[in-house]
């Protein structure tokens, strides 16, 4: 985890007086609501429909036990008792008046946190894999690299006011957990033929109005270039990007009109002038930052699988959970265990205050202390030693984090929607729960297997419906809210986009609608098919007769 | 007399800015004028001849590199914003200082507001011409607002981690 030096700290207490400022000069009249309103988005700070909500953010999903109760803190005496993990891993409250919002940063300033760039025209937060550093398929750690990276983004002066806002992924493994081709840029590592390290680079990836998956344009970045490289590629984007047009403003349409080609030609350009500058990054720094990701105090362990079959066996629900909510971890009697804040009836990624508190008690007990956020909306324990997985499933039961649905259907991902959100041309929440009811026998979910299924409220797709192997998206029709289904998203490795099914539904159809594409697959899987693999053996058309066919 | 920021000051503007459509008949010979980048590129000649100072501005569409082999012939460069949300001329700043050396004035012309002055300083600005109802003397504050940045720009020329100490 990486530890603020004076410097850190120095600059997001100066952020803190900064933005303090800015809130009473607006509260008095000073500042007219369009002149603060970049201001205050660039605090994550947006006005929604009954209050502001606040987007903190969480640095690649990153967190220690002590900034989840400062979280949790938060929650409590500025919200009502609650928060959400969004899309991007960060948290979001609800509820916070705007004249607090000056006094909740200072809080978070003493833990090391902010809400610095998590919203509005500009660099947002770095995401990366949940599991990063504990994956057995990791190439590198990738959070040094976003650590770099953040600081680079962090008041760019240059890149301030873009087009529109910007995402970076960052994946360091040979599977793709960070979804990076569905990202303004993308960057994973590869090894050149000398065994040197460098990056791919991939731009114009992204979800929204217009979704893309972004195209490769260098295959091997050198290290050194990194930050170079990101300026060069963000001052094409800052000078070149189209400003007419909100919804044609994103890299994505800039790429797609000079083509990959002409952009990548283009960079190279400025690269001429950059590369060797005094940006270019120096093993120093590298080993500077690395060094807050070493490794804990593992202890030599050995696997349990005797003793873990043999519990087992004992308890079928810890059975479950063991195969859906623990994933491999790269060392001997380790394991990684995801806390699943997906229960039916509980807005997918919601977490309580008293949750939060027990969580930092789960990471100090069972995990070193951290823990860390996925953009599928849960919390992730990295560091859990499998002796101890037992223990941990029966607290974690206790405490409603227990639930074995991860990479199930019922793991949805969802935006809030129209029950918070002011862009949202429908609700989120109650489809993503009728459908948790209709498949609350666990039997039947575990048979139906992975499936990704994300809710969006409206194109702007912070919901992912797009990549989702079901993807649904709340639309308006003459003022009321209806929902279209897509299918075939895929997130990962050679990222797909979904196509659409064909006429939206009523918000009361779509638990059938779910449960009819779900028999279609249960009818024509063959042994070890997943839902996305029969689908692309299949085609969307024995879908389409089953869900229209039984509507008319 | 509009009051503008120039090195930390605040001080009188002397310097006359045409707007784009001026033509160069309305010139005096005498008078420091600040002119639009088509009239420079069409009296590039002439306007060099004469004897009041010579500055041209950019809108925010219009490229630093058309000016860039020429940046030692102004006094002034002006960088317009259209809106204060339009961000490229920040870009067009650090070409002109970084790419094409200039050294003279660039001023930050426009909707130009004191939130994004700390920004526009660390590009390479360091004249402001406030939008005209704002205070510039409150403004001069937003100047101080952060003790540390991350990276290089025209106003440091080494990025955080290579000062770190």
């Amino acid at each position: 985890m990486y530890v603020y030096d004076e410097y850190d700290q120095r600059i997001i207490e100066d952020r803190v007086k900064q933005f303090g400022d800015q809130t009473r000069r607006y509260l008095e009249g000073e500042l007219s609501e369009e002149e603060f309103r970049p201001l205050r988005l660039q605090n994550g700070l947006y006005i929604q429909r009954f209050a502001p909500m606040l987007r903190v953010a969480v640095p690649y999903g990153q967190l220690t036990a002590r900034q989840a109760r400062m979280l949790a803190k938060i929650a409590r005496h500025y919200d009502k008792g609650y928060a959400h993990i969004s899309t991007r891993q960060n948290v979001q409250y609800n509820w916070p008046a705007l004249e607090d919002v000056p006094q909740i940063l200072a809080e978070l300033a003493t833990v090391q946190m902010h809400a610095i760039q998590t919203s509005g025209n500009c660099l947002r937060n770095v995401t990366t894999d949940q599991f990063a550093g504990v994956a057995a398929d990791e190439l590198i750690d990738p959070r040094p690299w976003c650590e770099i990276v953040r600081q680079w983004t962090t008041f760019h002066p240059e890149f301030a006011y873009l087009p529109r806002k910007f995402k970076i992924a960052v994946n360091g493994s040979r599977s793709d957990r960070a979804a990076i081709e569905v990202h303004d840029i993308g960057l994973e590592p590869v090894y050149n033929a000398a065994g040197e390290l460098g990056f791919r680079v991939l731009v114009g990836g992204g979800l929204g109005r217009t979704p893309v998956v972004g195209a490769f344009i260098n295959e091997f970045l050198p290290w050194q270039d990194l930050l170079s490289y990101l300026d060069a590629i963000l001052r094409v984007y800052n000078r070149y990007g189209r400003r007419d047009n909100k919804y044609k403003a994103r890299i994505k349409i800039l790429v797609k009109a000079l083509t990959a080609e002409v952009f990548a030609a283009k960079v190279e350009a400025e690269m001429a002038h950059l590369r060797g500058g005094p940006t270019t990054l120096t093993e120093a720094e590298v080993e500077r930052v690395a060094k807050h990701f070493v490794d804990p105090a593992y202890l030599p362990l050995t696997d349990q699988s005797a003793e873990l079959a043999a519990l087992d066996a004992e308890h079928p629900g810890f059975a479950r959970w063991r195969a859906r909510n623990v994933q491999p971890h790269k060392r001997p009697g380790y394991a990684a265990v995801t806390l699943s804040l997906k229960p039916t009836g509980v807005a997918p990624g919601d977490v309580t205050d008293k949750q939060l508190d027990a969580i930092a008690d789960f990471a100090e007990r069972y995990s070193f202390g951290e823990l860390r956020t996925s953009h599928e909306q849960n919390i992730i324990l990295a560091d859990v030693e499998q002796r101890q997985l037992h223990a941990l499933w029966l607290e974690a039961r206790e405490q409603g984090f227990a639930t074995p649905n991860v990479g199930l259907l019922t793991d949805i991902i969802c935006c809030p929607g129209g029950d918070f959100c002011s862009l949202a041309n429908a609700k989120s929440i109650p489809i993503a729960e009728s459908i948790q009811r209709r498949f609350d026998d666990l039997d039947y979910l575990f048979d139906i297997g992975e499936v990704d299924l994300n809710i969006s409220g409206c194109m702007n797709a912070c919901g992912h419906h797009h990549v989702g192997h079901i993807g649904i998206l709340g639309v308006d029709k003459k003022g009321e809210e209806f929902y279209q289904v897509s299918l075939g998203g895929n997130a990962a490795r050679n990222a797909s986009l979904g196509k659409i099914l064909g006429p939206s539904f009523a918000q009361g159809e779509m638990a059938d609608v779910i449960e009819k594409l779900i028999n279609v697959y249960v009818e024509s899987r063959t042994e070890d098919e997943r839902f996305i693999d029969t689908y692309q053996r299949i085609g969307i058309e024995p879908f389409k007769e089953r869900v229209y066919a039984a509507n008319h | 007399m509009q009051r503008i920021i120039k090195n930390g000051e605040v001080v009188d503007e002397t310097w006359h800015l045409l707007p784009k459509d001026a033509s160069f008949n309305e010139l005096t010979n005498c008078d420091d004028y600040i002119v639009p980048l088509a009239l420079w590129r069409e009296h590039a000649h002439a306007l060099k001849a004469r004897d009041g100072g010579l500055g041209v501005w950019l809108d925010s569409d219009e490229e630093a590199e058309e000016i860039g082999e020429h940046v030692a012939d102004f006094k002034v460069i002006a960088l317009n914003f259209p809106a204060f949300t339009d961000g490229r001329s920040y870009s067009n700043a650090r070409l002109l200082r970084d790419r094409y050396g200039y050294t003279g004035e660039l001023r930050a012309i426009g909707d130009v507001l004191r939130d994004q002055l700390f920004y526009l300083q660390r590009c390479g600005f360091d004249a402001f011409a406030l939008r005209p109802d704002k205070d510039p003397v409150e403004a001069l504050q937003s100047l101080q607002d952060f003790s540390v940045t991350y990276q290089a720009a025209a106003d440091q020329p080494l990025p955080l981690f290579r000062r770190r100490q």
